[in-house]
Protein backbone atom coordinates (compact mmCIF):
# COMPACT_ATOMS: atom_id res chain seq x y z
CA UNK A 1 0.00 0.00 0.00
CA UNK A 2 1.46 3.38 -1.08
CA UNK A 3 1.56 6.04 1.85
CA UNK A 4 -1.05 7.89 -0.01
CA UNK A 5 -3.82 5.51 0.23
CA UNK A 6 -2.74 4.94 3.91
CA UNK A 7 -2.99 8.39 4.96
CA UNK A 8 -6.45 8.75 3.30
CA UNK A 9 -7.55 5.69 4.66
CA UNK A 10 -6.31 7.11 8.02
CA UNK A 11 -8.17 10.12 7.42
CA UNK A 12 -11.46 8.66 6.36
CA UNK A 13 -11.52 6.12 9.81
CA UNK A 14 -11.05 9.18 11.71
CA UNK A 15 -13.83 10.84 10.44
CA UNK A 16 -15.85 7.91 10.66
CA UNK A 17 -15.17 7.82 14.16
CA UNK A 18 -15.59 11.25 14.79
CA UNK A 19 -19.21 10.85 12.79
CA UNK A 20 -20.23 8.83 15.38
CA UNK A 21 -19.06 10.38 18.35
CA UNK A 22 -20.54 13.75 17.21
CA UNK A 23 -23.84 11.40 16.74
CA UNK A 24 -23.75 10.05 20.54
CA UNK A 25 -23.25 13.78 21.47
CA UNK A 26 -26.08 14.85 19.74
CA UNK A 27 -28.11 12.04 21.07
CA UNK A 28 -27.08 11.73 24.45
CA UNK A 29 -27.28 16.10 25.09
CA UNK A 30 -31.31 15.29 25.94
CA UNK A 31 -29.43 13.56 28.87
CA UNK A 32 -27.95 16.27 29.99
CA UNK A 33 -31.16 17.97 31.92
CA UNK A 34 -31.38 17.49 34.99
CA UNK A 35 -33.89 15.43 36.49
CA UNK A 36 -36.47 13.94 33.91
CA UNK A 37 -36.42 15.38 30.15
CA UNK A 38 -39.98 15.36 29.47
CA UNK A 39 -40.87 17.11 32.37
CA UNK A 40 -38.26 19.60 31.92
CA UNK A 41 -39.33 20.53 28.20
CA UNK A 42 -43.35 21.01 28.72
CA UNK A 43 -42.82 22.96 32.12
CA UNK A 44 -44.03 22.86 35.11
CA UNK A 45 -47.72 23.53 34.29
CA UNK A 46 -47.82 19.41 32.61
CA UNK A 47 -49.77 17.03 33.63
CA UNK A 48 -48.88 13.94 34.70
CA UNK A 49 -50.45 12.12 31.50
CA UNK A 50 -48.77 14.66 28.71
CA UNK A 51 -45.11 13.72 30.36
CA UNK A 52 -45.69 10.48 30.31
CA UNK A 53 -46.82 10.40 26.83
CA UNK A 54 -44.33 12.32 25.94
CA UNK A 55 -41.69 10.09 28.08
CA UNK A 56 -43.08 7.48 26.01
CA UNK A 57 -42.68 9.37 22.33
CA UNK A 58 -39.20 10.49 23.12
CA UNK A 59 -38.43 6.49 24.14
CA UNK A 60 -37.25 7.64 27.40
CA UNK A 61 -38.99 5.03 28.96
CA UNK A 62 -36.23 2.35 27.92
CA UNK A 63 -32.49 2.10 28.42
CA UNK A 64 -30.34 4.55 27.23
CA UNK A 65 -28.21 2.12 24.72
CA UNK A 66 -31.20 0.49 23.25
CA UNK A 67 -32.48 3.98 22.38
CA UNK A 68 -29.63 5.34 21.01
CA UNK A 69 -28.64 1.78 18.41
CA UNK A 70 -32.64 2.35 17.39
CA UNK A 71 -32.34 5.90 16.94
CA UNK A 72 -29.17 5.63 15.11
CA UNK A 73 -30.86 2.56 13.27
CA UNK A 74 -33.59 4.89 11.84
CA UNK A 75 -31.68 8.10 11.26
CA UNK A 76 -29.78 5.77 8.48
CA UNK A 77 -33.30 4.44 7.28
CA UNK A 78 -34.34 7.75 6.77
CA UNK A 79 -36.90 7.67 9.68
CA UNK A 80 -36.18 10.80 11.76
CA UNK A 81 -38.82 9.93 14.52
CA UNK A 82 -41.81 12.21 14.98
CA UNK A 83 -42.08 16.27 15.86
CA UNK A 84 -43.16 16.70 19.33
CA UNK A 85 -44.67 20.37 17.96
CA UNK A 86 -47.30 18.83 15.40
CA UNK A 87 -46.50 15.47 15.29
CA UNK A 88 -45.64 14.91 11.35
CA UNK A 89 -42.86 13.02 10.92
CA UNK A 90 -39.45 14.83 10.82
CA UNK A 91 -38.13 13.29 7.51
CA UNK A 92 -41.37 14.73 5.80
CA UNK A 93 -40.93 18.32 7.92
CA UNK A 94 -37.27 18.21 6.27
CA UNK A 95 -36.97 16.80 2.87
CA UNK A 96 -38.32 19.52 0.78
CA UNK A 97 -36.55 22.73 3.11
CA UNK A 98 -33.52 20.57 2.55
CA UNK A 99 -33.18 20.96 -1.42
CA UNK A 100 -34.49 24.70 -0.59
CA UNK A 101 -31.46 25.35 1.21
CA UNK A 102 -28.75 23.32 -0.86
CA UNK A 103 -30.17 25.08 -3.88
CA UNK A 104 -29.36 28.31 -2.18
CA UNK A 105 -26.18 27.50 -1.02
CA UNK A 106 -25.05 26.37 -4.22
CA UNK A 107 -26.52 29.42 -5.63
CA UNK A 108 -24.31 31.63 -3.46
CA UNK A 109 -21.44 29.04 -3.59
CA UNK A 110 -21.25 29.26 -7.32
CA UNK A 111 -20.92 33.24 -8.07
CA UNK A 112 -18.89 33.69 -4.68
CA UNK A 113 -16.40 31.02 -5.17
CA UNK A 114 -14.73 31.80 -8.56
CA UNK A 115 -15.22 35.53 -7.88
CA UNK A 116 -13.05 35.32 -4.59
CA UNK A 117 -10.26 33.57 -5.71
CA UNK A 118 -10.01 35.45 -8.53
CA UNK A 119 -10.28 39.07 -6.47
CA UNK A 120 -7.73 37.23 -3.71
CA UNK A 121 -5.38 36.16 -6.63
CA UNK A 122 -5.23 39.51 -8.12
CA UNK A 123 -5.23 41.31 -4.54
CA UNK A 124 -1.87 39.34 -3.66
CA UNK A 125 -0.16 39.79 -6.72
CA UNK A 126 -0.23 43.64 -6.71
CA UNK A 127 0.02 43.70 -3.01
CA UNK A 128 0.38 46.87 -1.34
CA UNK A 129 -1.25 48.72 -4.50
CA UNK A 130 -4.70 50.77 -4.37
CA UNK A 131 -6.74 47.99 -5.17
CA UNK A 132 -5.00 45.24 -2.56
CA UNK A 133 -5.52 48.23 0.27
CA UNK A 134 -9.16 48.88 -0.99
CA UNK A 135 -10.28 44.86 -0.97
CA UNK A 136 -8.72 44.40 2.40
CA UNK A 137 -11.03 47.09 3.84
CA UNK A 138 -14.08 46.15 2.10
CA UNK A 139 -13.27 42.66 3.05
CA UNK A 140 -12.63 43.39 6.87
CA UNK A 141 -15.59 45.42 7.28
CA UNK A 142 -17.51 42.55 5.18
CA UNK A 143 -15.97 39.78 8.06
CA UNK A 144 -17.47 42.42 10.64
CA UNK A 145 -20.86 43.31 9.56
CA UNK A 146 -23.49 40.97 11.15
CA UNK A 147 -25.19 38.78 8.19
CA UNK A 148 -28.54 40.07 9.00
CA UNK A 149 -27.40 43.89 9.06
CA UNK A 150 -26.15 42.96 5.23
CA UNK A 151 -29.53 41.49 3.90
CA UNK A 152 -31.41 44.49 5.30
CA UNK A 153 -29.15 46.63 3.38
CA UNK A 154 -29.52 44.92 0.62
CA UNK A 155 -33.25 44.84 0.80
CA UNK A 156 -33.47 48.61 1.73
CA UNK A 157 -31.69 49.27 -1.63
CA UNK A 158 -32.61 46.81 -4.31
CA UNK A 159 -36.03 45.82 -3.01
CA UNK A 160 -38.00 48.68 -0.88
CA UNK A 161 -36.06 51.65 -2.82
CA UNK A 162 -35.06 50.35 -6.43
CA UNK A 163 -37.67 47.75 -6.42
CA UNK A 164 -35.65 45.19 -8.21
CA UNK A 165 -36.13 41.97 -5.77
CA UNK A 166 -38.72 40.81 -3.87
CA UNK A 167 -37.92 41.09 -0.21
CA UNK A 168 -39.95 37.69 0.49
CA UNK A 169 -38.25 34.45 -0.87
CA UNK A 170 -41.85 33.38 -1.77
CA UNK A 171 -40.79 30.21 -3.04
CA UNK A 172 -42.85 26.59 -3.48
CA UNK A 173 -42.49 23.52 -5.10
CA UNK A 174 -44.31 24.33 -7.98
CA UNK A 175 -42.34 27.48 -8.72
CA UNK A 176 -40.10 27.16 -11.93
CA UNK A 177 -36.38 27.30 -11.96
CA UNK A 178 -36.20 31.29 -13.75
CA UNK A 179 -38.48 32.42 -10.89
CA UNK A 180 -36.81 30.63 -8.27
CA UNK A 181 -33.37 32.01 -9.27
CA UNK A 182 -35.01 35.72 -9.45
CA UNK A 183 -36.88 34.98 -5.85
CA UNK A 184 -34.04 33.98 -4.05
CA UNK A 185 -31.10 36.30 -5.31
CA UNK A 186 -31.04 38.63 -2.38
CA UNK A 187 -30.68 36.20 0.09
CA UNK A 188 -27.99 34.69 -2.51
CA UNK A 189 -26.42 37.93 -2.49
CA UNK A 190 -26.28 38.32 1.02
CA UNK A 191 -24.51 34.69 1.69
CA UNK A 192 -21.88 35.38 -1.35
CA UNK A 193 -20.80 39.04 0.11
CA UNK A 194 -20.11 37.20 3.37
CA UNK A 195 -18.30 34.21 1.81
CA UNK A 196 -16.21 36.17 -1.14
CA UNK A 197 -15.05 38.56 1.87
CA UNK A 198 -13.56 35.49 3.83
CA UNK A 199 -12.36 33.18 0.90
CA UNK A 200 -10.49 36.23 -0.62
CA UNK A 201 -8.59 37.34 2.40
CA UNK A 202 -7.24 33.86 3.00
CA UNK A 203 -6.63 32.98 -0.42
CA UNK A 204 -4.35 36.49 -0.62
CA UNK A 205 -2.16 35.41 2.92
CA UNK A 206 -1.58 31.37 1.58
CA UNK A 207 -0.28 33.28 -1.74
CA UNK A 208 1.52 36.06 -0.36
CA UNK A 209 3.25 33.22 2.48
CA UNK A 210 4.05 31.34 -0.72
CA UNK A 211 5.50 34.36 -2.96
CA UNK A 212 7.80 35.00 -0.25
CA UNK A 213 9.60 31.10 -0.82
CA UNK A 214 13.08 31.33 -2.19
CA UNK A 215 11.40 28.81 -5.20
CA UNK A 216 9.82 31.61 -6.11
CA UNK A 217 12.58 33.99 -7.03
CA UNK A 218 14.45 31.48 -8.09
CA UNK A 219 11.47 31.02 -11.12
CA UNK A 220 11.17 34.75 -11.40
CA UNK A 221 15.27 35.14 -11.52
CA UNK A 222 15.88 32.60 -14.44
CA UNK A 223 12.46 34.99 -16.43
CA UNK A 224 9.50 32.77 -16.35
CA UNK A 225 6.36 35.10 -16.79
CA UNK A 226 4.73 36.28 -13.95
CA UNK A 227 1.77 34.31 -15.38
CA UNK A 228 3.85 30.83 -15.37
CA UNK A 229 5.32 31.92 -11.58
CA UNK A 230 1.18 32.09 -10.42
CA UNK A 231 -0.01 29.59 -12.63
CA UNK A 232 2.79 26.80 -12.26
CA UNK A 233 4.59 27.52 -9.43
CA UNK A 234 2.58 28.93 -6.92
CA UNK A 235 -1.01 27.73 -7.55
CA UNK A 236 -0.09 24.28 -7.18
CA UNK A 237 1.26 24.52 -4.03
CA UNK A 238 -1.05 27.20 -3.03
CA UNK A 239 -3.71 24.32 -3.67
CA UNK A 240 -4.23 22.67 -0.45
CA UNK A 241 -4.56 25.73 1.78
CA UNK A 242 -7.12 27.32 -0.68
CA UNK A 243 -9.35 24.16 -1.36
CA UNK A 244 -9.35 24.44 2.67
CA UNK A 245 -10.43 28.07 2.62
CA UNK A 246 -13.24 27.53 0.34
CA UNK A 247 -14.45 24.14 1.91
CA UNK A 248 -14.28 25.85 5.31
CA UNK A 249 -16.53 28.83 3.94
CA UNK A 250 -18.71 26.45 2.19
CA UNK A 251 -19.50 24.80 5.64
CA UNK A 252 -19.88 27.92 6.87
CA UNK A 253 -22.43 28.33 4.31
CA UNK A 254 -24.33 25.24 6.21
CA UNK A 255 -24.78 27.98 9.22
CA UNK A 256 -25.02 31.19 8.04
CA UNK A 257 -28.04 30.68 5.77
CA UNK A 258 -30.13 29.89 9.20
CA UNK A 259 -29.81 33.85 9.79
CA UNK A 260 -30.22 35.15 6.05
CA UNK A 261 -33.41 32.15 5.46
CA UNK A 262 -35.04 34.26 8.52
CA UNK A 263 -34.37 37.64 7.49
CA UNK A 264 -35.87 36.81 3.83
CA UNK A 265 -38.75 33.77 5.42
CA UNK A 266 -36.94 31.49 2.78
CA UNK A 267 -38.48 28.63 3.24
CA UNK A 268 -35.66 26.37 3.99
CA UNK A 269 -34.24 24.41 6.93
CA UNK A 270 -32.38 27.27 8.63
CA UNK A 271 -35.92 28.70 9.78
CA UNK A 272 -36.94 25.19 10.62
CA UNK A 273 -34.68 24.35 12.48
CA UNK A 274 -34.61 28.30 14.49
CA UNK A 275 -38.81 27.64 15.24
CA UNK A 276 -37.74 24.49 16.38
CA UNK A 277 -35.65 25.36 19.23
CA UNK A 278 -37.86 28.02 20.32
CA UNK A 279 -40.77 25.09 20.37
CA UNK A 280 -38.32 23.14 21.69
CA UNK A 281 -38.73 20.06 19.28
CA UNK A 282 -35.97 17.82 20.22
CA UNK A 283 -36.36 15.49 17.47
CA UNK A 284 -36.13 17.61 14.47
CA UNK A 285 -33.19 19.78 16.68
CA UNK A 286 -31.32 16.90 16.86
CA UNK A 287 -32.31 15.72 13.06
CA UNK A 288 -31.19 18.70 11.57
CA UNK A 289 -28.29 19.13 13.41
CA UNK A 290 -27.20 15.23 12.80
CA UNK A 291 -27.34 16.03 9.35
CA UNK A 292 -25.73 19.91 9.28
CA UNK A 293 -22.89 18.50 11.45
CA UNK A 294 -22.46 15.28 9.14
CA UNK A 295 -22.11 17.29 5.92
CA UNK A 296 -19.87 19.52 7.65
CA UNK A 297 -17.54 16.72 8.95
CA UNK A 298 -17.61 15.28 5.44
CA UNK A 299 -17.05 19.03 3.99
CA UNK A 300 -13.39 19.00 6.06
CA UNK A 301 -12.67 15.45 5.45
CA UNK A 302 -12.80 16.45 1.84
CA UNK A 303 -10.69 19.05 2.30
CA UNK A 304 -8.12 17.38 4.25
CA UNK A 305 -8.09 14.31 1.30
CA UNK A 306 -7.44 17.12 -1.15
CA UNK A 307 -4.80 18.32 0.62
CA UNK A 308 -2.95 14.75 1.50
CA UNK A 309 -3.63 13.84 -2.13
CA UNK A 310 -2.01 17.28 -3.37
CA UNK A 311 1.02 17.21 -1.96
CA UNK A 312 3.92 15.93 -4.64
CA UNK A 313 5.80 14.87 -1.57
CA UNK A 314 3.96 12.06 -0.69
CA UNK A 315 2.98 10.82 -4.47
CA UNK A 316 6.51 8.49 -4.42
CA UNK A 317 6.89 5.57 -1.81
CA UNK A 318 10.06 6.18 -0.12
CA UNK B 1 0.45 58.81 31.48
CA UNK B 2 3.12 59.58 29.36
CA UNK B 3 3.75 56.19 28.17
CA UNK B 4 -0.19 55.80 27.53
CA UNK B 5 0.29 59.53 25.06
CA UNK B 6 3.26 57.98 22.97
CA UNK B 7 1.12 55.13 22.05
CA UNK B 8 -1.68 56.51 21.05
CA UNK B 9 0.56 59.00 18.69
CA UNK B 10 1.95 55.90 17.47
CA UNK B 11 -1.11 54.26 16.20
CA UNK B 12 -1.97 54.54 12.90
CA UNK B 13 -5.45 56.09 12.25
CA UNK B 14 -7.26 53.14 11.65
CA UNK B 15 -6.13 51.88 15.45
CA UNK B 16 -7.04 55.52 16.99
CA UNK B 17 -10.84 55.19 15.00
CA UNK B 18 -11.25 51.97 16.68
CA UNK B 19 -9.58 52.66 19.89
CA UNK B 20 -11.76 55.66 19.83
CA UNK B 21 -15.00 54.51 18.60
CA UNK B 22 -14.55 51.78 22.30
CA UNK B 23 -14.39 54.11 24.58
CA UNK B 24 -17.45 55.72 23.47
CA UNK B 25 -19.50 52.55 23.58
CA UNK B 26 -17.62 51.83 27.15
CA UNK B 27 -18.93 55.31 28.22
CA UNK B 28 -22.04 55.02 26.69
CA UNK B 29 -22.60 51.50 28.45
CA UNK B 30 -21.47 52.85 31.88
CA UNK B 31 -23.70 55.79 32.14
CA UNK B 32 -26.58 54.73 30.45
CA UNK B 33 -29.02 55.62 33.03
CA UNK B 34 -27.62 58.93 32.98
CA UNK B 35 -27.66 59.24 29.13
CA UNK B 36 -30.84 57.81 27.84
CA UNK B 37 -33.76 60.26 28.22
CA UNK B 38 -36.55 57.98 28.78
CA UNK B 39 -36.38 54.33 31.01
CA UNK B 40 -35.58 51.18 28.97
CA UNK B 41 -39.06 49.37 29.54
CA UNK B 42 -41.34 52.21 29.58
CA UNK B 43 -43.63 53.18 26.81
CA UNK B 44 -44.08 56.71 25.84
CA UNK B 45 -46.07 57.10 23.31
CA UNK B 46 -47.65 55.73 20.03
CA UNK B 47 -46.11 52.60 17.92
CA UNK B 48 -43.29 52.69 15.37
CA UNK B 49 -43.45 57.36 15.74
CA UNK B 50 -41.46 59.21 13.57
CA UNK B 51 -38.06 61.18 14.36
CA UNK B 52 -38.71 64.09 16.20
CA UNK B 53 -37.95 66.39 19.03
CA UNK B 54 -39.02 64.20 21.75
CA UNK B 55 -38.15 61.42 20.42
CA UNK B 56 -35.17 61.67 18.29
CA UNK B 57 -35.47 58.40 16.81
CA UNK B 58 -38.67 57.74 17.31
CA UNK B 59 -40.75 54.80 19.21
CA UNK B 60 -40.51 51.21 18.27
CA UNK B 61 -42.94 48.61 17.61
CA UNK B 62 -44.18 48.67 21.50
CA UNK B 63 -44.23 52.62 21.73
CA UNK B 64 -40.89 52.82 23.54
CA UNK B 65 -38.44 55.26 22.96
CA UNK B 66 -35.29 53.82 20.40
CA UNK B 67 -32.94 56.32 21.47
CA UNK B 68 -33.51 54.75 25.19
CA UNK B 69 -33.54 51.43 23.75
CA UNK B 70 -30.10 51.64 21.67
CA UNK B 71 -28.37 53.44 24.34
CA UNK B 72 -29.24 50.64 27.36
CA UNK B 73 -28.96 48.17 23.97
CA UNK B 74 -25.12 48.64 24.28
CA UNK B 75 -24.96 48.38 28.34
CA UNK B 76 -27.04 44.54 27.91
CA UNK B 77 -25.33 43.62 24.56
CA UNK B 78 -21.78 44.53 25.97
CA UNK B 79 -22.00 43.24 29.40
CA UNK B 80 -22.87 39.96 28.02
CA UNK B 81 -20.74 39.44 25.18
CA UNK B 82 -18.29 40.30 27.69
CA UNK B 83 -18.94 38.24 30.60
CA UNK B 84 -19.32 35.26 27.62
CA UNK B 85 -16.02 36.13 26.45
CA UNK B 86 -13.89 36.65 30.05
CA UNK B 87 -15.51 33.25 31.12
CA UNK B 88 -14.25 31.75 28.21
CA UNK B 89 -10.77 33.15 28.56
CA UNK B 90 -11.16 31.38 32.46
CA UNK B 91 -11.79 28.35 31.04
CA UNK B 92 -10.17 28.10 27.73
CA UNK B 93 -6.72 29.54 29.61
CA UNK B 94 -7.17 27.02 33.02
CA UNK B 95 -7.57 24.08 31.12
CA UNK B 96 -4.77 24.60 28.13
CA UNK B 97 -2.49 25.26 30.45
CA UNK B 98 -2.64 22.11 32.32
CA UNK B 99 -2.89 19.91 29.19
CA UNK B 100 0.38 21.53 28.78
CA UNK B 101 2.13 22.23 31.70
CA UNK B 102 0.52 17.78 32.73
CA UNK B 103 0.70 16.80 29.46
CA UNK B 104 0.16 12.46 28.87
CA UNK B 105 -3.31 11.49 29.57
CA UNK B 106 -4.57 14.86 30.62
CA UNK B 107 -3.84 16.53 27.29
CA UNK B 108 -5.03 13.51 25.73
CA UNK B 109 -8.29 13.55 26.58
CA UNK B 110 -9.16 17.33 26.83
CA UNK B 111 -8.09 17.88 23.36
CA UNK B 112 -9.91 14.74 21.78
CA UNK B 113 -12.73 16.87 23.76
CA UNK B 114 -11.84 19.89 22.41
CA UNK B 115 -11.65 18.50 18.75
CA UNK B 116 -15.15 16.49 19.32
CA UNK B 117 -16.56 19.89 20.49
CA UNK B 118 -14.87 21.98 17.34
CA UNK B 119 -16.07 18.91 14.70
CA UNK B 120 -20.13 20.74 14.76
CA UNK B 121 -20.36 23.84 13.62
CA UNK B 122 -20.60 26.47 16.37
CA UNK B 123 -24.32 28.09 15.91
CA UNK B 124 -25.62 24.21 15.37
CA UNK B 125 -24.45 23.35 19.09
CA UNK B 126 -25.49 26.58 20.48
CA UNK B 127 -28.43 26.10 18.97
CA UNK B 128 -28.94 22.62 20.09
CA UNK B 129 -27.96 23.22 23.79
CA UNK B 130 -30.18 26.15 23.91
CA UNK B 131 -33.04 23.78 22.46
CA UNK B 132 -32.21 21.49 25.38
CA UNK B 133 -31.82 23.86 28.58
CA UNK B 134 -33.78 26.70 26.84
CA UNK B 135 -33.14 30.80 26.56
CA UNK B 136 -31.80 32.66 29.41
CA UNK B 137 -28.93 35.10 30.01
CA UNK B 138 -27.43 32.83 32.38
CA UNK B 139 -27.65 29.56 29.69
CA UNK B 140 -26.65 32.19 27.04
CA UNK B 141 -23.48 33.24 28.91
CA UNK B 142 -22.64 29.70 30.01
CA UNK B 143 -23.57 27.48 26.65
CA UNK B 144 -21.32 30.54 24.59
CA UNK B 145 -18.36 30.30 26.97
CA UNK B 146 -17.93 26.94 26.83
CA UNK B 147 -17.86 26.30 23.12
CA UNK B 148 -15.75 29.37 22.81
CA UNK B 149 -13.27 27.99 25.25
CA UNK B 150 -12.51 25.38 22.77
CA UNK B 151 -10.66 27.56 20.75
CA UNK B 152 -9.15 29.87 23.47
CA UNK B 153 -7.68 26.02 24.54
CA UNK B 154 -6.31 25.21 21.43
CA UNK B 155 -4.45 28.62 21.60
CA UNK B 156 -3.66 28.68 25.23
CA UNK B 157 -1.98 25.27 24.79
CA UNK B 158 0.15 25.74 21.65
CA UNK B 159 1.65 28.77 23.03
CA UNK B 160 2.08 27.01 26.56
CA UNK B 161 3.53 24.25 25.13
CA UNK B 162 6.57 26.09 24.06
CA UNK B 163 6.91 27.76 27.29
CA UNK B 164 7.23 24.73 29.45
CA UNK B 165 10.15 23.31 27.43
CA UNK B 166 12.26 26.40 28.89
CA UNK B 167 14.71 26.06 31.64
CA UNK B 168 13.09 28.47 33.99
CA UNK B 169 10.05 26.20 34.19
CA UNK B 170 11.96 22.99 34.75
CA UNK B 171 14.09 25.09 37.34
CA UNK B 172 10.92 25.72 39.10
CA UNK B 173 9.76 22.30 38.87
CA UNK B 174 12.97 21.42 40.24
CA UNK B 175 12.55 23.98 43.37
CA UNK B 176 9.76 21.60 44.21
CA UNK B 177 6.94 24.57 42.94
CA UNK B 178 3.41 23.32 43.35
CA UNK B 179 1.52 22.53 39.81
CA UNK B 180 -0.82 25.94 40.12
CA UNK B 181 2.61 28.08 41.45
CA UNK B 182 4.23 27.40 38.11
CA UNK B 183 1.02 27.87 35.82
CA UNK B 184 0.66 31.47 37.39
CA UNK B 185 3.95 32.72 38.02
CA UNK B 186 6.20 30.93 35.11
CA UNK B 187 3.90 30.13 32.39
CA UNK B 188 0.88 32.82 32.18
CA UNK B 189 2.86 36.00 32.42
CA UNK B 190 4.96 34.83 29.19
CA UNK B 191 1.48 33.53 27.13
CA UNK B 192 -0.25 36.63 27.81
CA UNK B 193 0.41 38.77 24.78
CA UNK B 194 -1.09 36.33 22.22
CA UNK B 195 -3.86 36.00 24.56
CA UNK B 196 -4.71 39.47 24.53
CA UNK B 197 -4.90 39.74 21.01
CA UNK B 198 -7.05 36.71 20.90
CA UNK B 199 -9.04 38.63 23.21
CA UNK B 200 -10.34 41.13 21.05
CA UNK B 201 -11.15 38.88 18.28
CA UNK B 202 -12.90 36.23 20.49
CA UNK B 203 -15.28 39.14 22.35
CA UNK B 204 -15.80 40.22 18.38
CA UNK B 205 -17.25 36.47 17.61
CA UNK B 206 -19.05 36.26 20.62
CA UNK B 207 -20.34 39.54 20.30
CA UNK B 208 -21.87 39.01 16.79
CA UNK B 209 -23.07 35.37 17.63
CA UNK B 210 -24.96 37.02 20.53
CA UNK B 211 -26.45 39.50 18.14
CA UNK B 212 -27.68 36.56 15.66
CA UNK B 213 -29.24 34.63 18.42
CA UNK B 214 -30.74 37.88 19.78
CA UNK B 215 -31.95 38.44 15.68
CA UNK B 216 -33.53 35.06 15.68
CA UNK B 217 -35.23 35.25 18.98
CA UNK B 218 -33.26 32.72 21.17
CA UNK B 219 -30.72 35.25 22.41
CA UNK B 220 -31.38 37.96 24.90
CA UNK B 221 -34.93 37.86 25.67
CA UNK B 222 -37.60 40.96 26.21
CA UNK B 223 -37.96 43.21 28.18
CA UNK B 224 -34.30 43.67 27.83
CA UNK B 225 -33.22 45.99 25.23
CA UNK B 226 -30.31 44.62 22.68
CA UNK B 227 -29.51 45.68 19.15
CA UNK B 228 -30.28 41.90 17.85
CA UNK B 229 -33.51 41.70 18.97
CA UNK B 230 -34.34 45.52 18.04
CA UNK B 231 -33.75 44.58 14.62
CA UNK B 232 -36.20 41.66 14.23
CA UNK B 233 -38.53 43.41 16.59
CA UNK B 234 -38.61 46.65 14.00
CA UNK B 235 -37.46 45.28 10.75
CA UNK B 236 -41.30 45.38 9.23
CA UNK B 237 -40.15 49.55 9.34
CA UNK B 238 -37.34 48.67 6.33
CA UNK B 239 -39.90 47.78 3.82
CA UNK B 240 -41.23 51.05 4.34
CA UNK B 241 -38.04 52.73 3.93
CA UNK B 242 -37.41 53.66 7.13
CA UNK B 243 -33.71 53.14 8.08
CA UNK B 244 -34.25 52.97 12.06
CA UNK B 245 -34.31 49.84 12.81
CA UNK B 246 -30.46 49.15 10.95
CA UNK B 247 -29.61 51.78 13.41
CA UNK B 248 -28.73 48.73 15.82
CA UNK B 249 -27.36 46.86 13.36
CA UNK B 250 -24.97 49.23 12.56
CA UNK B 251 -24.27 49.83 16.15
CA UNK B 252 -23.01 46.56 16.40
CA UNK B 253 -21.12 46.64 12.48
CA UNK B 254 -19.22 49.58 13.90
CA UNK B 255 -18.08 48.19 17.04
CA UNK B 256 -16.84 45.25 15.58
CA UNK B 257 -14.83 46.82 12.95
CA UNK B 258 -13.70 49.27 15.83
CA UNK B 259 -12.12 46.22 17.82
CA UNK B 260 -10.80 44.82 14.27
CA UNK B 261 -8.64 47.59 13.86
CA UNK B 262 -7.42 47.66 17.39
CA UNK B 263 -6.72 44.16 17.06
CA UNK B 264 -5.04 44.17 13.74
CA UNK B 265 -2.55 47.24 14.75
CA UNK B 266 -1.79 44.73 18.16
CA UNK B 267 -0.56 41.81 16.21
CA UNK B 268 1.22 44.36 13.83
CA UNK B 269 3.15 44.90 17.36
CA UNK B 270 3.55 42.16 18.77
CA UNK B 271 4.55 40.21 15.68
CA UNK B 272 6.68 43.10 14.41
CA UNK B 273 5.16 42.54 10.57
CA UNK B 274 4.28 44.62 8.06
CA UNK B 275 1.99 42.81 6.48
Amino acid sequence: MTGIARLVLQRLGLGLVTLLIVSVLIFWSVELLPGDAAQEILGQSATPETVAALRHQLNLDQPPMTRYTHWLQAMAHGDFGTSIANGLPVSKLISERLGNTLFLAAFAGIIAVPLALMLGILAALLRNSLFDRAASIFTLTAISFPEFFVAYILILFLSVKLGLFPSISNITPSTDFAERIYRSFLPALALTLAITAHIMRMTRAALINLFSLPYIEMARLKGASQGRVVMVHALRNALAPIVNVVVLNLAYLVTGVVIVEVVFVYPGFGRLLVDSVSKRDVPVVQAICLIISMTYILLNLFADIVSIVSNPRLMHAK
Amino acid sequence: MASLIRTVKGMPPTALFGAAVIAIYVLVAVFAPLLAPYSEREVVGDQYLQWSAQHWLGTDNLGRDMLTRLIFGARNTLAIAFFATALAFVIGTVTGLLAATLGGVVDQVLSRVVDIIMAVPGLIFILLLLTIFGTGIVTLIAVIAVLDSTRVFRLARAVAFGIVAMDYVEAARVRGEGLLWIMRREILPNAAAPLVAEFGMRFCFVFLTIAALSFLGLGIQPPLADWGSMVRENATLITFGDITPLLPAAAIALLTVAVNFVVDWILHKVSGMKD
